[in-house]
């Protein structure tokens, strides 16, 4: 099979609910062994194409090979292949954490004895075994994330979807449940997780395609993408209005691209390649021009940033368009 | 760490094994949640006991029982078959609260049988609902109901009411597939009285203004509350009208039709989950 390469294969993806296109010509290819993280706002289609390539959706248009099944004619196949992390964690909260995976190991069809056996390897994995007989209802948001991952890794499957997985949990939470996928990547598994999180992305993903009105419009690994926007920034914020002429010519020499200035919040932002030289540099000149700062910040770009570069407009415009 | 080889199954008979295994799974699971939160499961069982005393001791002095008896007995049939009414509702907070939690989604994603979450749902509301009976059974013996007929007769009258459980499962059913919330569950907890009250279940229709009490005597519930009567020997069942003449013939034709429309509603609306 020549696809056997890849993990993960859509072609021209297309789906539409009513008047609203969710999938236009989705197009993601994911090697065996690595993360894809797809990158969007809400409304973008991220979970449009992720329903799709576990099965639950049906395309419109298009085709999509998970683990080099069709997801639409071999449908029951790809479900034996694949675990799903949904957006919300999907376990029952009644039951305990060691129930809620032998139900699960149970209707993988595992034997009872091989379900427990497999309920508790998963359970010591993630860092569960003291809250093994809790109801679930119980567990924190990261404990109940680990748990619903754990449940989608009954089959140790080869290809894991996983759906804005910290999205709602506090940055601790967003720490576990992290350290829980790198273990995971660095068995094999190979993920295709979608965020709406760049520092998500940077984190997790040896590529990412930015996902934007139901196709992909730009996709690399996080370093080029990052580098096509020109890395960090460097912000600079004034006490008075009428420095802000001045300043934003300093800054633009040391930037590797022209300075933005925004009045209203009298601040002066720009990209900037090298971010200590570039930080002393501006620190110099401002004192070489006399004038004081309120604030010198550098910072990652921001998803809006992102989006502004890569399709010109802004992610929320985005969102609200696709909601509408 | 366990490998396993995920396998399909082939034949129809490895099917049809998945099937019922799979659905013992999700009858388990809902078994489980009884023994691990029974307050709601208690609470289920003792507010039809609830009902019962209320209108035997606190309006029954007031209530006459057309061509006499005693209204004790005329009660019970009737809150047999509203108690069967009341589990629409534990079918519908399952079903929602399943689906917006994600765990319907989960599911869809594995390799399981695709009937086994609503079979092994209907199983464990069966059950539940079997138990409600016996409950309210035992506690209408104790307040002085009695069946005066056959066993073979009483038998066929509790194979009434779980009929018209099983067809009001899938009205269940679909009615929490249609909710996007479980919020919505409480309208349904609300409209499940004015059902209950506009059935011959607590007053005789013949009390009532003409057109009202052929809105009562169509009523499904009545049909099952008139059949169950007669069949128990309990007073109050009867009348003039085609459909209190039938009741016993509409007690299974209404909840086949209830069944004949709500079955394909319910397997539509899943399968408009995939679209």
């Amino acid at each position: 099979m020549s696809t056997t390469r890849f993990a993960v294969v859509a072609e021209g993806l297309r789906k539409r609910y009513g008047q609203t296109t969710a999938l236009d010509g989705f197009d993601v290819t994911v090697a065996a062994g690595t993360v894809c993280g797809l990158l969007g706002p809400n409304g973008a289609g991220k979970t449009t194409a992720v329903r799709i390539l576990t099965t639950l959706l049906r395309p419109d248009g298009g085709r999509a090979e998970v683990a080099g099944f069709d997801v639409v004619r071999q449908a029951a196949q790809v479900r034996s292949h694949v675990g799903l992390l949904g957006q919300h964690a999907a376990v029952d909260e009644v039951l305990s954490g060691r129930q809620n995976l032998v139900m699960f190991g149970r209707l993988y069809h595992l034997g009872v004895r091989s379900a427990r056996e497999r309920a508790d390897e998963l359970l010591a994995q993630f860092e569960l075994t003291d809250a093994a007989t809790k109801p679930a209802r119980q567990y924190s948001g990261g404990m109940r994330r680990r748990l619903d991952l754990a449940a989608s890794l009954i089959l140790a499957p080869p290809v894991l979807f996983l759906d804005e997985p910290t999205t709602g949990l506090d940055p601790r939470g967003r720490n576990e449940v992290w350290e829980a996928i790198r273990r995971l990547v660095a068995t094999g598994t190979t993920v295709l997780l979608t965020t709406q999180y760049l520092d998500e992305a940077d984190q997790l993903a040896d590529r990412i395609s930015v996902v934007d009105h139901g196709r992909v419009v730009a996709d690399g690994s996080p370093d080029q993408l990052k580098s096509k926007l020109g890395g960090d920034r460097i912000d600079v914020v004034l006490r008075s209005v009428e420095e802000l002429p001045v300043v934003a010519a300093v800054v633009g020499r040391v930037a590797a691209a022209g300075a933005e200035v925004d009045w209203d919040t009298r601040r002066v932002s720009a990209p900037v390649r090298d971010r200590v030289a570039a930080l002393t540099e501006v620190v110099r000149a401002l004192d070489d021009v006399g004038i004081a700062a309120e604030d010198i910040a550098l910072r990652r770009p921001t998803l809006d940033e992102v989006f502004l570069h890569l399709t010109g407009h802004r992610a929320d415009e985005a969102g609200e368009e696709a909601a509408a | 760490m366990t490998t396993t080889t995920p396998v399909i199954p082939r034949t129809r008979l490895d099917r049809l094994r998945w099937a019922v295994a799979d659905a013992w799974t999700i009858t388990l699971r809902d078994l489980l949640h009884w023994l691990r939160q029974p307050a709601p499961v208690v609470v289920g069982l003792l507010f039809p006991v609830m009902v019962v005393l209320l209108f035997a001791y606190l309006f029954g002095g007031a209530m006459s029982v057309p061509g006499g008896g005693d209204y004790r007995e005329f009660l019970l049939p009737g809150m047999f078959a509203l108690t069967m009414v009341f589990g629409i509702e534990a079918t519908m907070v399952a079903v929602t609260s399943d689906a917006a939690k994600g765990v319907t989604d989960r599911f869809r994603s594995m390799p399981m049988a695709p009937s086994a979450v609503v079979v092994g749902r209907s199983t464990a509301d069966m059950l539940n609902s079997t138990l409600g009976l016996a409950v309210l059974v035992a506690c209408g013996l104790v307040v002085g109901w009695r069946w005066h007929g056959s066993l073979a007769e009483a038998l066929l009258a509790v194979g009434l009411l779980l009929l018209l459980r099983f067809a009001l499962l899938w009205v269940g059913i679909y009615l929490g597939l249609l909710a996007k919330s479980p919020e919505a569950v409480a309208a349904v907890q609300i409209l499940v009285w004015p059902l209950g009250f506009l059935s011959n279940g607590f007053v005789a229709p013949a009390t009532m203004p003409g057109w009202l009490g052929t809105i009562v005597e169509w009523n499904p519930l009545s049909a099952t509350i008139s059949a169950t009567r007669e069949l128990f020997g309990n007073p109050g069942w009867g009348g003039d009208s085609w459909i209190a003449q039938h009741a016993l013939l509409m007690a299974v034709v209404w909840p086949l039709l209830l069944v004949a429309v709500f079955f394909p509603l319910s397997v539509r609306r899943h399968r408009r989950l995939s679209r």
